[in-house]
């Protein structure tokens, strides 16, 4: 039965499984991290234990999901040998020096000074402190930077050549780490994860102002996540165009697969809703804005747009996911837009903390960054397939000889292990988000029994 | 100029994948050091006397923890870069530990942080943190059992079963790494513990040191058993000689280690755990150079391109100092930071 099991579909569902969940953990703690940072400053700087007592709540929060980003991303580091070897030895000349440098840049820069970020507050000078903040923030940010480097090199590769036994050589490092979709997926990401944590931090301040508790430390979570979306939401609409001009040059059937777009024309339709029909390759259902494709897409009324047709039948990802998953990413990027001007505006009129509606709209939103991120991944790695290098490697031909039956073991087997600890990690926030910032005594060792008994995680007290 | 270019260009083939190689055992090893007392903390906590030593051994490493892993990241990272395909062979064949050894590390990873915060469901956590650690370090063992015996190769591909990292050596050399982490943990608990589970630390010091002694000896007289190159390394005549401090000091660390004990040193029987640990990897390198897949593949076969290497190692020469000091500098700070820096 085992034999059966295919072990390549298998493999992409539990790649994207555990690369999804891990996703989760970076897209929070890249912006989080950097929040910490100006809050701590501030506190250096203006004395006002208000900023303290923020950032040694969110110092909580941060250690859970920073913990649990690590933990599930020491999984991906080896996953590309189990499931991925054949990547692994054709492309390990490219990709491997890549992730060691993220390894060896980012990951230690973070661990290294994450304990005393954690543990050292009372252990080092302040200014020690903070620049091991400042070290945290600046290595999930290199993190980021070599991963999506690695990331945008398969999906447009350049700067290497080929052997005869097919193996990848690199021919010019610059050329492959700035490859042309770099910049634009690099700081793409980089935004979504600011905005992903303004929304989290305002939801959870206008929940506070809601709740009447803790209100003037919602007040300035509230305060500064929407100075930040309310330029950053519409910067990142105009990366995200940028992107797509991009993708439109070196992925032309991703643009093809997110726009359902079969047949080439010029003047071609914005499709807002349809159901891609792979058997009949045409749309059903379908709701369109005559012309405005093409200006989306090329910025000009009678541009030319590549449909999925023009690709040959093998080359040709399957349009549903990254079509959907696009209006998806895309309909929340306008909505952040909306909530951000919204606010600014009840800001100038001086109503921001007192409109419950938008305050009520702004606590629901807390997790539209998530979901935005996630999306916007599977648009890039479903729309990029069949290839997992694109034009150069396919994800069938990459796959590990290892039977489905093993696959499908450990797959089932992470299903369970995550699953507990996501909704362990949901809940502990939860508790400590309920319980808010400013309530707990400042100072450590205020002579409460046993301090052996006293917890040192560094989410705090049971 | 042309002439030593050309000379570079046919030393560095032979050369760099010489210094990947020690700086990828230089990782392992660090990884085994550290991730080894951590690891073996989490395997005595079953046993520990009491909830409160519990508390006290994992705050002893709760600011350790993440740095330690880091050096397998580098391990594995490091593996794909430097020798892809030595990566690319060995993670299929050992595809079942390699994925049981990473959820062992997610449940006891994510540990350190929910333990503290539950009280009702702590004696979950407790068996995540244990558990966890118990099968991270078995699959270790069971990983390097398999890496000894090698695997079944064709065509730059692993070929072989499922489960071919099962045999009786790989499941012994998995109970010897076990001992071996809590040999090293009750190490690290002399030197941190407060007096009574210091005390505790030493029995159990005693008896790792004895299961470690016998494996070392099993080990030293299966191994060249595995492979006729082995033995072939160790005894013949020439190489019986130099070879011989490495058994003789091992002996002489496991005395000393005892003799530690007895007295009550408080940091002597870590140092001379390391030790042992830095002996057996020793002893496991004369083995196997210069295979990465033993008995097919040398280092030189599976090394990445010379370009690649190199580009790395621009990176690592000024990196590994900075971050071996910054590690340095964090364990100093927090040294004790153990019983009474909670930092809210």
């Amino acid at each position: 039965m085992f034999s059966e099991l295919d072990p390549l579909l298998l493999s992409r569902i539990q790649f994207a499984f555990t690369i999804s969940f891990h996703i989760i953990f970076p897209s929070f703690t890249i912006g989080l991290a950097a929040w910490l940072v100006v809050l701590e400053a501030l506190w250096l700087k203006t004395g006002k234990q208000i900023y303290a007592d923020i950032s040694r709540h969110w110092i909580k929060i941060f250690a859970i999901s920073f913990g649990m980003g690590v933990v599930s991303g020491v999984v991906m580091s080896y996953e590309f040998g189990t499931n991925w070897s054949e990547l692994s030895r054709r492309g390990g000349n490219v990709i491997g020096p890549l992730l060691s440098y993220e390894v060896l840049t980012a990951f230690f820069l973070e661990a290294g000074f994450l304990g005393i970020m954690l543990f050292g507050r009372e252990r080092v000078p302040k200014a020690v402190h903070f620049f091991a903040t400042c070290m945290v923030a600046l290595g999930t940010a290199i993190s980021a930077f070599w991963i999506l480097s690695a990331n945008s090199w398969m999906q447009t590769p350049q700067g290497f050549t080929v052997d005869s036994e097919g193996v990848l050589h690199v021919a010019d490092w610059w050329q492959v780490i700035f490859n042309p979709s770099f910049p634009y997926r690099f700081t793409h990401m980089v935004a979504a994860a600011y905005l992903t944590t303004a929304f989290v931090v305002g939801g959870i301040g206008a929940w506070y102002i809601l709740r009447d508790r803790c209100v003037s430390h919602g007040r300035v979570m509230l305060g500064m996540a929407l100075s930040l979306i309310v330029w950053l939401a519409p910067l990142q609409l105009m990366i995200g165009d940028m992107h797509g001009l991009n993708t439109r040059e070196y992925q032309p059937a991703k643009i093809a697969a997110i726009e359902a777009h079969w047949e080439t024309r010029r003047g071609a339709p914005l499709v807002l809703f349809a159901w891609p029909d792979t058997e009949t390759q045409s749309n059903l259902y379908e709701i369109a804005i005559p012309k405005l494709g093409s200006f989306v897409l090329t910025h000009e009324w009678d541009g030319e747009v590549r449909g999925l047709k023009s690709f040959p039948p093998e080359d040709r990802p399957n349009p549903i996911i990254p079509f959907f998953s696009f209006r998806i990413m895309v309909g929340i990027g306008f909505l952040m837009i909306a909530l951000g001007i919204t606010g600014a505006v009840l800001w100038l009129m001086g109503r921001l903390y007192t409109t419950r509606w938008y305050l009520q709209a702004m606590a629901w939103s807390f997790p539209i960054g998530f979901i935005a991120v996630l999306a916007g991944w599977f648009v890039a790695e479903v729309g990029r397939q069949p290839w997992v290098v694109y034009n150069v490697l396919r994800t069938a031909d990459a796959v590990s000889p290892v039977p489905g039956g093993s696959v499908l073991i450990t797959l089932l087997l992470f299903f369970v292990v995550y699953g507990i600890i996501f909704g362990a990690g949901i809940y502990y926030i939860a508790q400590l988000v309920r319980r808010g910032p400013g309530e707990i005594p400042p100072l450590p060792d205020a002579g409460e029994g046993d301090p052996s008994r006293r917890p040192i995680a560094a989410g705090g007290a049971p | 100029m042309i002439a030593s270019n050309l000379d570079m260009a046919q030393l560095l083939p032979i050369f760099l994948p010489l210094v990947w190689a020690s700086i990828l055992a230089l990782a392992v090893f660090l990884y085994v050091l550290l991730g080894g007392y951590d690891l073996g903390l989490g395997v005595l906590f079953p046993i520990a006397p009491s909830d409160r030593d519990r508390d006290a051994m994992m705050a002893s490493v709760s600011p350790f923890w993440d740095g330690n892993e880091t050096w397998l990241v580098l391990g594995g990272g490091g593996l794909l870069a430097a020798f892809p395909l030595a990566y690319a062979t060995m993670l299929p064949a050992l595809y079942i530990p390699i994925f049981l050894m990473l959820m062992g590390l997610i449940l006891r990873g994510v540990a350190f942080e929910f333990r503290f915060k539950s009280s009702r469901y702590r004696w979950g956590w407790d068996l995540a943190f244990a558990g966890g650690s118990i099968v991270a370090a078995l699959m270790q063992g069971l990983i390097i059992g398999a890496f000894v015996r090698g695997f079944t190769v064709e065509n730059n591909q692993f070929a072989g079963g499922p489960f071919d990292w099962l045999s009786a050596f790989s499941i012994v050399t998995a109970v010897a790494v076990l001992s071996g982490y809590v040999l090293l943990s009750a190490g690290w608990l002399i030197m941190k513990a407060d007096e009574a589970l210091r005390e505790w630390a030493y029995g159990v010091a005693r008896y790792a040191l004895i299961a470690v002694a016998v494996f070392i000896a099993v080990f030293s007289l299966w191994t060249p058993l595995l492979h006729p190159e082995i033995a072939d390394r160790w005894f013949s005549p020439g190489n019986l000689v130099m070879f011989s401090p490495v058994p003789l000091l091992t002996a002489a660390a496991v005395i000393g280690l005892w003799r530690g004990i007895a007295k009550r040193q408080r940091f002597a029987p870590f140092l001379w755990g390391i030790l042992i640990f830095m002996l057996c990897y020793t002893g496991l390198a004369v083995s196997l150079f210069p295979y990465i897949i033993p008995p097919d593949i040398t280092i030189w076969e599976a090394a990445a391109a010379p370009k690649s290497q190199l580009f790395m190692l621009y990176g690592a020469i000024p990196l590994l100092p900075i971050i071996l000091g910054y590690t340095a500098y964090s364990y100093y700070v927090l040294w004790d930071a153990t019983e009474h820096d909670t930092y809210h």
